[in-house]
Order: C-alpha cells, then structure tokens, then sequence
C-alpha cells in the first residue's frame, strides 16, 4: 500500500541567531517544526486554530501564531522563541519581571505573551496600559487575570528604558 | 503573634519562577522520549447508542500503525471514586455522549495515528438521547447506567437539621426563588497530555497532565490490574487545571496499556475539541431556594433543592451532588437547614469539580436571594451580611466547625475600597454596583476513598552539602504548590527558600499527598512540611548546640545561620551545623504527616463539607449595561480575601485576580452548552462550541481593573495560618455581577451566564410592566427521599441522625 506521507522538505532555519538544517513534511507548521523537529518545546499550544496565542512566536520581529505558519514559509526569515530570550544566564528583563512580579502562574501562556510582549517594547519603549492590553489581547491567560502581567510588562519597559539610558 | 518571619509574608519571586518565564518548565506534552510512538483516540459520534461492531483491520494495516486497541482489550471499568465504577477506558457497547471513546490506534506520528482512525469501521445503533434532567426524570428507560437510584437518577441526598418549615412558618418573611447556573468548562490552556513508558525492569510510568498523582496511581493500578508498586505516576507541572485534570482520564489507561503492550513509550496529547468532549466541568444546576427571614433580616431557616445535570458518567459527582448543598451554612448563621439534592445522568459529557467544586452554584443563588431580601426589607445588603456573619470558633447546623472567620472585615473592606455607601443605588441609570460574599473550604476532611492515613506526607532529606530537598506529592498546578513548600521549610530551618530543592508530584519518589484539589495543599502540605522541617531543625539544633555550649531550645535558626538566641553574635553557616548533626546522628532525614481533625458530624453524609478551616472573601462588582444592545461592561472590581496569612503575597493576589476573571467568565459569556443536530441529520445532541473560537471567555481587552485586599487573620489549624487562595475568591463574583446589573438597570437575571439577550428580554418584560426578571420559572418534581433527621448543636444534637431514612425515592413520584 502507498503510503500518504509526502517527501519531507530540507531547509534552513534561522531560529534564536542560529541557522540550522530541518528536514520536515511540508505540511508541518511552524509551532511542529519547533517542538517536534528543533526540540524547542518552550512553544506551547492551546487550540490549533489561532485564538489562543499560546503559540506566538517573532518572524522578523512581528509576532506570529506558529500554528498558522506553515515552517516552509519561514525559510530565511528571523525566528525568534522563548528559548532565545534570556542572554547566557541573564534573564530578559521580560522574563525576570514575570517571574518577580506574578506575571507567570502555570506558565504554559507565557511564552506566547513573553514574545508577544517584547515586539511591543521593541516598537513602543513605553506603552501605555491600554496600549500593553491591545497588544496582548491574542494571548489568552486562564490564571493571572491580566493585571499581573501588566505591571510585569510594565517594569520590564522601565527597567529597559533605565538601561538604555 | 510577635515572630517576624524572614519567608512567609515577603513578596518574592516564586521557586519555579525563573524555569516558568523560560521555557524550562516541563509540561507532559514537552516530554519526549526515544521511540515514542504516537496514540489517537476515535470518540463517538453518536450521544447514546450501541456498538454493534467494529472493524480495526483496514486501520491496523495502514503502514505506519503499530498498534489498534478496542473496548474489549479493557475489560476493567474504572471511575476516580470507588463507590462510581462506571466507566470503560474504551467503551465495549455502549457509547454515552458526543466524545466517549471507543477505539485507540498507536502509530509512529500524530498523523498517521490520526489518518488510521478513519480506516476504523465502527456499526452504531442509536439510542435514544437524554438532553437534560427534565427530560431524564420523564425518561426512566433507556437508562444510561444500570446503577444509581432509579432510571436516570445517578444520586439523590437529603438532609434536615431542625424542622425547616416550621422556621420558615414562624418569619416574617419568607422568599422563594429559583436560579439556574449553566454548566462551563476549565478551558486550562494546556490540553492534557500524557506519556506512558515501560522501562528496564519493565514497570510503568506516566507522566501526564494531572492534578492528582495520587488517586490516578490507584485508580490506573486497577483498571489495568497490575501491582500498584509497578506503577509511577508522575504529575508534570499543570499548565492549569481548575479542577480539569482531576479525573483517571481514558486516555490515561490507554497509553499505559500500549506503552506495556508495545514495550515503547506512547504519548498522547489531545486536541482543543477532545478537551471539551472530556470535560469534567461545572455541573449546569437549577436550584430552589426557600429561605425565611425577620423582618431585621436573621434568617431562621433555609431549605435549598438542588438538580444536577451530571452528564454521561459518574466520576467526582457523587461528592459534587453535596457540594451543591453543604457549603451554604458557613458564611452566615442558618439556624435550621434543610437541603435536597439529585443528580441526573444524561448524554452529555461527564461534569466534574471545577474551581469552587459545586459551591459556586448555590452561593449564585443564596446571594442573589439576599440581595433581594435586603431590598425587600429596606436593609444596605452589605448591612445586611455584616448582621447575620457566622461565629468564630461555632458549629453550623450541619455540624461543620467554623474556626476563624474573617467575612465582616472583608465585607467592610470592599464597601471602604468600592465607595459602596455613595454608589449603592445611587449611580445613574445604566450604572450599578453589586455585593456578593462567598466561603470555601481548606481542603475537604475526607480523601475520595475511605482510610485513616495522612492526607500528606512530606520528606526531607539534608546533608552535608547544606542542600535541603523536600519530597512531596503535592502536585504544581500553576498555583505555587512547589513555591509554599519550599516557603514553609526554608522558614522553619532558616534557610533561603530557593536553596530548597522541590521533588513533588511523583509517586514513584514522593511521599504520597492527595494532590491539588479542594484546597487542600497549603494547608495539608504545609502542615506536613512543618512538621518534617521542625523534627530536623530539633537535630540539628542539638548538634549545634553542644558545638555552641547552650541548651537545643537557645539554638536560632536565620538566613541561612544557626546561632545562639542569647548570644546570636556566637553563630555557625546552616552548612557548619549540618556536619555538626550529620556526625552526631549519621545520614539527616525526617518525615511530616498530616491529617485533619476530625469532625464533630456523625451522620452518614457527615464526610462531605468538614475542612480544617474555611476562607471568606467579599465583593463589589460595578457593571455597565447598554440597553440598546444589553451589553455589559465591568469596569472595576473590589474584593477582599480571608487568607488566614499570605505565604508570598505575589501569588495569593494572582489567586485572587485570577478567580475574579474566572468568575466574570461564568458570569457574563463562558458555558458549555449542546445543541439537537436536524431530524433528517440524527437528531442527536451535539456539542454546540467545542472550540477555543466560540468558547468565550475574557481577554486583556474585557478584564476590569481588580482592586484587591487580603484580609490576614492566621487560624490556628493553618501552617502559619495561611488559609486557602485557590478558589474561593471566585465564588463572590457571579452573585456580584447579577446583583450589579439589578442596580443598574433594575432587571434580575437569576441564570447565568448573563448574556445580552437575557438582559434584553428582561428590559422588555420590564417596558411591558411585567415581572422584569429572566430566569427559570419553576422547580421540577424531584422524588426527593426522606430527609436525614438531624438535630443542629444548639438543638440538643449530638451529630448523630435521629432517623433511618428510607434509601430509596418514591417510584411513583419520579414518574409524574
């Protein structure tokens, strides 16, 4: 019996600054490629349909829902995952707010909102509340109730602004 | 209490903070293991009907499929409680909603597993559908189960402490109302997963998605009837659970069968649409209460009717069925309490324990009653509340021990924070403010199968190295389990808490503790983590003390140094004193347990409700209506929280904000409803949104600004005093938010959620100058049975019943 599977695609991907050779089905997203392919799990899932945003990652510094995103699409561009945010041992001051301030209850949306909410900082180096709502109004969370992940994103804004000084 | 603490009370970083907001954290789906294999579930189409054959054999030639399992490779039924075994891992011949289960193929990848499943013929034989209890009570035959107490009743309950009419005949008022709370769901944001594996000496272990490592190592040792001591279960940090990972799940015993059949590890992770099908969630609840009151507002007495819709299978319902009614008598006093509860099954996935477990129903309603009251008598309802608050240190009339009870200073709290006294029924139209209160439970008095060992149990282990970890089976569900833990110990040994090592959730390596649900953990956990750490700290201080020349009781433990309390300039580093012990008394270890005290209720029913404290919390909810589109907004909250003792105030607030949300959820949009398919399609009950796309709940765009307090008066049976966060704080908020509408727009809405087009039908009845409510509009007939008699404490009872109630309903009754 012939079997459905097509023949896997080889490329390479650029993810975190580093280049690296995948080879995958093509029809395989984005969201697959990393967990299953690059072993970079710190991506999450949540619904498969795009609503959760537990899946967002940067391409090219915009975020994207990677299990909309087909991994072919993706060749040449900039991947950006929760995995390359931290700098050697140095949290991103993103992360270290969320872990200080509550921003990350079970954790399993914070990847997604983490990278959702560096695009925001890199455009907007200090947005206001409402803008910090917009901007992660993708990103369902079940635990925090949002407040908490405000103040993180908020810190996180002062601290990088204080650093930039 | 004097004794400054240097952990408990701080605000900090949470232990498992750092691997959370890195992408460290392990969830069951992250784990991957060579030559994992892949399973897939076939479910049901059909919500009730017969399995008149199944044909694997297309599916189990596809290239790829290493293996198909049906229901007759399952010949153990199973169910988390031992008195409901009334499910099969894969259904053998009978299939009971939308989603059960009836054949698993094991394949190399997600997708061939997935394309197999439609090689799988499956000949069905419909079966007539029950939608919904009314329909069931009408509909003895076809039962869905053979067991229960009669055609489609799963449980009946009733109980009567003091005579309830004749508390409701001697007050001056007496109201009558009735409610329905629609069933919804966890909506964890992780789906659950799970990896089953055999290793070397050819044992089981699954990791997977569970709130309760405990009870899914018993449950799963028996479905699969293999020794339990060859059975590891470990629970992966939770990306939430709210009560949804708290069940054996098929799935679960699927994969394990697989991964000891195949001798390779097998995974599974279900889909968003599976989530919803497995469910285990609200109960949909209507409810009648009765309630009489003075004209100053005492009540003399209650008598709350509950009926469930609990779905296709038993699972936690049983405990649910009592939740509905033994909880209402610890916010206020009732002198007389009577409740009536009945359980249906019907077609329709399984409902469960979800954050509150049963409660939140009946408090919607007994809140919304008091406001009603409250406006009837011409009482502030927050007065009114302040008035009528339960006792420090009393019994209720179902014999539950109140130990503190910080209602009235939360009650003050948010009337202070919300501006109540300026704002209650005096904002313009279209504006109103809303107050609820709510009380929970620190962790049930009883474990789900009967035993007289320690609900939790904690092991420490020290050496020389100064690494202190803690071993515990208390499961991390997102709410900070590892992080209390971790707390309390470095607390006691003066250590920093994250030079504590967490093992938790494991039962292959931790001491067995009945996981994350009820409330239970900061109580139960860290009154065994107490324990072990002060055993250790009495060793060492021993040790320390003859280095030190002084008595072990003059020994003080800070900040990672052991000194003299006299002299606390003579001191040694927390690693010196543990050579000092290790030499002493050879390799350093001790245990914790913990049990609750035991309750003073004696009646059979009596396990249900006892805890060995209960939290408070008050709200004020303010809500914005439209009425050209009965929109509503909610721009703030105020709640305040009686926790007893904050162990890091970061996370209690999370818990805090996090129920509010999860309350307005309830409150406003969330509900797992089902609809018929056409007649020319089946006609069948399907559901009507399993998708993350029609599942509404709130986003950053629709949170309101929370506005919250604690309210911190330690309880004496609480690890530093530190009550329950988890839950309990939800409970307030849907009241809340029905009671503010009211103010706003004059309307009741006595269902939840509270949509537009329910608000705008009440707007309309109110134009036409009818009743301007929306709600249900009566009880049915329930063959309730024969009450418990028991005498409430200040009647002269001494916990016991004074009758023998007949088991079983009246047929007769059940027919009408």
């Amino acid at each position: 019996m012939k079997t459905a599977a097509p023949t896997n695609v080889h490329l390479t991907l650029r993810v975190n600054g580093e280049e690296q050779q995948v080879s995958f089905a093509p029809y395989k997203t984005l969201l697959e490629v990393l967990r299953e392919d690059m072993n970079l799990t710190g991506t999450k899932h949540g619904c498969e349909l795009g609503e959760c945003g537990a899946c967002a990652v940067l391409v090219d510094g915009v975020p994207v829902l990677s299990c909309l995103a087909l991994a072919l699409d993706c060749e040449g561009r900039a991947v950006e995952t929760v995995e390359g945010l931290a700098s050697g041992g140095k949290l991103h001051p993103l992360q270290a707010a969320f872990a200080d301030l509550g921003g990350a209850q079970c954790g399993y949306c914070t990847p997604g909102i983490l990278m959702t909410a560096k695009a925001l900082l890199e455009k907007d180096p200090n947005p206001s509340r409402e803008r910090i709502k917009e901007a992660i109004s993708g990103n369902l969370c079940r635990c925090t109730g949002y407040q908490q992940i405000y103040e993180s994103i908020e810190e996180a804004a002062r601290t990088m602004r204080e650093s930039k000084r | 209490m004097t004794k400054r603490f240097d952990v408990i009370g701080k605000p900090r970083r949470r232990v498992d903070g750092r691997a959370k907001v890195t992408g460290l954290t392990r969830f069951a789906d992250d784990v991957v293991l060579p030559r994992m294999l892949h399973c897939k579930l076939l479910r049901s189409p059909h919500p009730h009907a017969t399995i008149e054959s199944i044909d694997v054999s297309r599916a189990q030639a596809r290239p790829g499929v290493h293996l198909v399992l049906t229901g007759k490779d399952f010949p153990v039924t199973f169910g988390i409680l031992p008195v409901t075994q009334d499910e099969y891992p894969l259904a053998p011949e009978r299939v009971r909603y939308v989603g059960d289960p009836v054949a698993a193929v094991v394949a190399r990848d997600e997708q061939t597993a997935f394309e197999a499943l439609g090689f799988i013929e499956v000949e069905y034989r419909p079966l007539k559908t029950i939608s919904d209890p009314e329909e069931a009570l009408a509909t003895p035959e076809p039962r869905i189960h053979s067991y229960g107490e009669q055609g489609n009743i799963h449980r009946l309950q009733a109980f009567e402490f003091g005579d309830v009419n004749e508390a409701l005949a001697k007050a001056d008022h007496v109201f009558e109302d009735v409610f329905f709370y629609q069933g919804n769901t966890h909506l964890p944001i992780e789906q659950h997963a799970s990896v089953a594996a055999v290793d070397g000496e050819g044992k089981l272990t699954l990791w997977s998605s569970t709130q309760v490592p405990h009870y899914i190592h018993r449950a799963l040792a028996n479905a699969l009837q293999i020794p339990p001591a060859h059975v590891r279960v470990i629970a992966c940090p939770n990306g939430g659970g709210f009560g949804g990972k708290c069940d054996l799940h098929n799935h679960e015993i699927v994969v394990s069968k697989a991964a000891i059949l195949l001798g390779r590890p097998v995974k599974i992770c279900l889909t968003r649409e599976e989530v919803f099908y497995m469910h285990r969630g609200r109960h949909p609840v209507l409810m009648k209460m009765r309630t009489g009151v003075t004209k100053d507002g005492k009540i003399t007495g209650m008598h709350t009717q509950t009926l469930l819709d609990g779905g296709a299978y038993g699972g936690y319902g049983a405990a649910s069925t009592f939740y509905t009614g033994v909880l209402q008598t610890v916010a206020y006093h009732i002198p007389r309490y009577k409740f009536d509860a009945c359980r249906i099954f019907t077609n329709k996935p399984p409902c469960g324990p979800k954050r509150g477990h049963g409660t939140p129903q009946p408090r919607f309603g007994q809140e919304v009653q008091l406001d009603k009251i409250a406006e009837k008598l011409e009482i502030d309802p927050a007065e009114l509340r302040l008035s009528i608050v339960a006792k420090p240190d009393s019994l209720t009339a179902n014999w539950l021990k109140i130990g503190t009870i910080g209602l009235a200073e939360c009650i003050r709290k948010v009337v202070a924070s919300s501006d109540w006294k300026n704002r209650f029924r005096k904002l313009p139209e279209g504006r109103g403010v809303g107050l609820a209160c709510g009380a929970y439970l620190c962790g049930a008095g009883l474990p789900i199968y009967w035993n007289k060992m320690p609900q939790s149990g904690v092991q420490l282990l020290i050496d020389r190295s100064g690494q202190v970890t803690v071993f515990c089976g208390a499961t991390e569900i997102g709410q900070g389990s590892d992080d209390v833990l971790a707390a309390i110990v470095a607390e006691v040994l003066g250590v920093d808490p994250y030079d504590v090592r967490c093992v938790t959730g494991d039962t292959g390596l931790t001491p067995v503790d009945l996981g994350s649900y009820s409330s239970r953990v900061t109580v139960m956990m860290g009154n065994a983590a107490i324990q072990a750490a002060e055993l250790l700290r009495d060793l060492i201080a021993r040790a320390a003390a003859e280095h030190m020349e002084t008595v072990p009781e003059n020994v003080g433990f800070a900040l990672g140094r052991v000194f003299r309390a006299d002299d606390p300039g003579k001191l040694m580093s927390f690693r010196e004193a543990i050579v000092l012990a290790e030499e002493k008394f050879g390799t350093l270890g001790s245990v914790g347990s913990y049990s609750p005290p035991r309750s003073p209720g004696r009646y059979k029913g009596a396990g249900v409700g006892p805890s060995p404290a209960y939290s408070y919390t008050a709200c004020v909810v303010e809500a914005e209506v439209d009425r050209k589109t009965g929109w509503i907004t909610v721009p703030k909250v105020w709640i305040a929280h009686d926790i007893g003792r904050a162990v890091n105030p970061v996370s209690a607030r999370g818990q805090v904000e996090g129920s509010v949300y999860m309350g307005l959820g309830e409150a406003l949009m969330e509900e797992q409803v089902f609809r018929r398919l056409p007649p020319k399609l089946s006609n069948a009950l399907v559901h009507k949104i399993p998708s993350l796309l029609e599942y509404k709940s709130l986003t950053s765009l629709d949170m309101p600004e929370v506005f919250t307090e604690l309210v911190e008066d330690p309880d004496p049976n609480c690890p530093f005093g530190a009550k329950e966060v988890g839950q309990g704080p939800l409970l307030p908020v849907m009241p809340a938010v029905a009671n503010a509408v009211y103010d706003a727009i004059g309307v009741r809405i006595d269902e939840l959620p509270i949509t537009p087009d329910k608000v705008l039908a009440a707007l309309e009845k109110k134009a036409k100058g009818e009743t301007p409510r929306v709600g249900p509009e009566s009880f049915p007939d329930v063959p309730y049975p024969e009450p418990m008699l028991v005498p409430p404490p200040w009647e002269g009872g001494d916990g016991n019943s004074v009758n023998t109630p007949r088991r079983r309903p009246l047929k007769k009754e059940a027919l009408a």
